[in-house]
């Protein structure tokens, strides 16, 4: 939805997602390979993190493609 | 950094009392996301000149994106951490306040109400009760909405405080203030443009964020089946898994209520008070582009509440599995000796499972909801302050009907003084013991009574400005009435809610019942004492004087009335399946 602006909310909520997704991955693969000790997670063995913040970066990149405002409009 | 402010900083962010402190990365998605809801305000600044695009977002939201603020908006502190230690406290029985408490009343809203509301263009509900019922009944629904609306605000923030306080040892004033001047930067900014946008945005956050604790939660406790034998083996005595056979009898079930009270004082009266006539939800419908859209917005947003309970809920049922040992507020014993209540059972759950980065964003969801429902009241605030008391004032001592541009002025000084005035709110919500249930004693004071005026208003041709006023005075008054009465003496709670075993929501669920009922027989004898506005003077307003537009020949598929009919199925049939 852009009416009359030209960024649509759903290409805002795309980059943020993305941005998200990429720090959350890297972060938690960081972590994965290089454990710290600060406290203990449940099910800390699943590495959640990591394929949570891939599904982020995959819907991010979703609807970052699909809203972006420079993208050519068909007449 | 100077050595003070870093010592000063130290001392805020990490209190050695709190359940765990965020690492960098957890921090910086904190920040990103405050730069975002602040961007947004800024970029929407420019499309935001006139009173139509302050105050109802130009008019041009699509169904979806009025849909989806109409439930973010609701999604505030009440939702993801009240609710959470309500499931705790009372189990399932909490899901009743997203099922049979919301969806029929979100669906009569889209529906039936919703066509009238948008064909006459009010800006507000008390604005359609002036078109409808004139000054009186209209000026006493704004002062009571803006009361509420800033007791509301202000336990958003009180909820909030207290979160990052558990969560994070911050300080509880820090909290409050960046929080709130944060939201009124981007509201004075955009309007309800800004806090539409803001909301969809913050709506994904609070999925994405909360959606990590049932889904790791399910994994650790074996799934739906072994969650309930663990909670059966840590609550022997109780039943907090099914959702009505245990209803039959107040004695029967942790939140001692009747099924009457939950059909008829929560799915007739309390649901359909709150999902179609407060105007902080309905104000995002209003939005809508055009009346297909306004009526789908809320159907939309019904099938979206319909699964809240997933990141609700389910936490607090998992925390039962779990986390058996947390206590009530009340027990000061258990607490002196380091025992944690059930209140924090969201963010106890979030760090539970939450490693670095996905701590943060548990964090931002718990904020973004927070900021989603703060900013949801203090726009309707604003709208309702300036079109609905200080409009009428202005225009009565100036004789001036003042011009938009002044209007716009108006809506963003009552932006401002509403923060503020939330702000102090937050601090007196201290003292109450329970803050959902003071909120629900709110709902019944205002609430109830003012569906009974709005649908009287809509439904019948007969009732009259006299009526519409004095049958809401009638039931606002009997409400703090009743709620006096059982406060200065318990006893009479066998009175107000049919049973002395009545736990406070069961209370609240029976007096907004009556208060409801004395509305409208107030409002019923009055209208036949006093004489009838002329049907011309109602078209638009009543039904029976007013010819709903055609849907024209739209497949199927997307007419509103198919997709409600499709939600009210499933809503049946998940009240069947956790019978």
């Amino acid at each position: 939805m852009a009416g009359r602006h030209k960024i649509s909310i759903w290409f805002i909520i795309g980059s943020l997602l993305l941005i998200y997704g990429v720090i959350i991955f890297i972060s938690n693969v960081y972590e994965w390979f290089f454990p710290s000790q600060t406290r203990t997670i449940v099910l800390g063995e699943l590495h959640f993190g990591v394929w949570w913040g891939a599904l982020l970066i995959i819907i991010g990149l979703i609807y970052f493609i699909a809203f972006r405002p420079w993208k050519k409009s068909v007449a | 950094m100077p050595g003070n402010l870093h010592s000063h900083l130290i001392l805020l962010f990490a209190n050695p009392s709190s359940i765990m402190s965020l690492g960098w990365v957890d921090s910086l998605l904190i920040v990103i996301y405050f730069l975002f809801v602040l961007g947004i305000g800024y970029y929407l600044l420019r499309f935001t000149k006139t009173g139509d695009d302050f105050f109802m977002a130009g008019r041009e939201m699509t169904a979806w994106i009025a849909g989806l603020s109409f439930v973010a908006a609701n999604l505030g502190s009440l939702e993801l951490m009240g609710w959470a230690a309500a499931s705790y406290q009372y189990g399932i029985l909490a899901t009743h306040w997203y099922w049979i408490g919301a969806i029929p009343a979100m669906l009569f809203l889209g529906i039936v109400m919703m066509p009238f509301y948008y064909i006459c263009k009010t800006h507000s509900v008390p604005g359609y009760l002036k078109l409808r019922y004139g000054e009186g009944a209209s000026q006493l629904s704004a002062v009571s909405f803006g009361f509420m609306t800033v007791f509301m605000s202000g336990i958003n923030m009180y909820s909030m405080a207290i979160v990052m306080k558990v969560v994070l040892g911050w300080d509880i004033n820090f909290s409050i203030w960046v929080s709130s001047l944060t939201v009124m930067v981007y509201v004075v900014l955009g309007g309800l443009l800004s806090a539409i946008f803001n909301e969809v945005l913050q709506f994904m956050l609070i999925w994405l964020g909360a959606l990590i604790v049932p889904i790791v939660g399910m994994i650790e406790t074996g799934g739906w089946g072994g969650m309930v034998a663990r909670i059966h083996q840590n609550f022997p005595a109780g039943d907090y898994t099914h959702l009505w056979s245990t209803t039959g009898s107040f004695t029967d079930n942790p939140m001692g209520i009747h099924w009457t009270g939950i059909v008829f004082g929560l799915g007739l009266i309390i649901s359909f008070g709150y999902w179609t006539t407060d105007f902080l939800v309905v104000q995002r419908v209003l939005s809508a582009r055009d009346l297909r859209s306004a009526k789908l917005a809320p159907i939309i947003g019904a099938g979206f509440k319909m699964f809240v309970p997933l990141i609700v809920i389910l936490p607090g049922l998992l925390g039962l599995a779990v986390l058996p040992g947390l206590v009530g507020e009340n027990d000061k014993q258990a607490i002196a000796a380091g025992a944690q209540t059930y209140n924090e059972v969201l963010p106890l759950m979030l760090a539970r499972y939450a490693g670095p980065g996905l701590l943060g964003l548990g964090v931002t969801a718990l904020i973004a909801g927070f900021m989603s429902g703060m900013a949801g009241n203090v726009s309707a605030f604003a709208t309702v302050w300036t079109y609905d008391i200080y409009k009428p004032i202005h225009l009565k001592l100036t004789k001036n009907e003042g011009t938009d541009a002044h209007y716009v002025k108006i809506g963003r000084w009552c932006t401002v003084i509403g923060v503020f005035v939330s702000i102090g709110t937050a601090y007196l919500v201290q003292q109450f013991a329970s803050i959902m249930d003071y909120v629900q004693a709110l709902f019944s004071f205002f609430i109830a009574p003012l569906f009974g005026t709005v649908i009287l208003g809509m439904l019948w041709k007969r009732a009259t400005k006299a009526a519409g006023f004095w049958g809401l005075f009638a039931g606002i008054g009997s409400s703090v009435a009743m709620w006096a009465l059982v406060k200065l003496d318990p006893s009479a709670l066998k009175y107000v809610a049919l049973s002395p075993y009545a736990k406070d929501m069961a209370e609240n669920m029976y007096r907004a019942l009556w208060s409801w009922l004395i509305c409208v027989i107030v409002t019923v004898v009055v209208s036949y004492m006093t004489k009838p506005k002329p049907e011309s003077e109602l078209v638009g307003l009543v039904r029976g004087c007013t010819e709903i537009p055609s849907e024209g020949d739209i497949p199927f598929y997307k007419r509103p009335i198919v997709w409600a009919t499709i939600i009210f199925v499933v809503f049946l049939a998940l009240n069947i399946i956790f019978w």
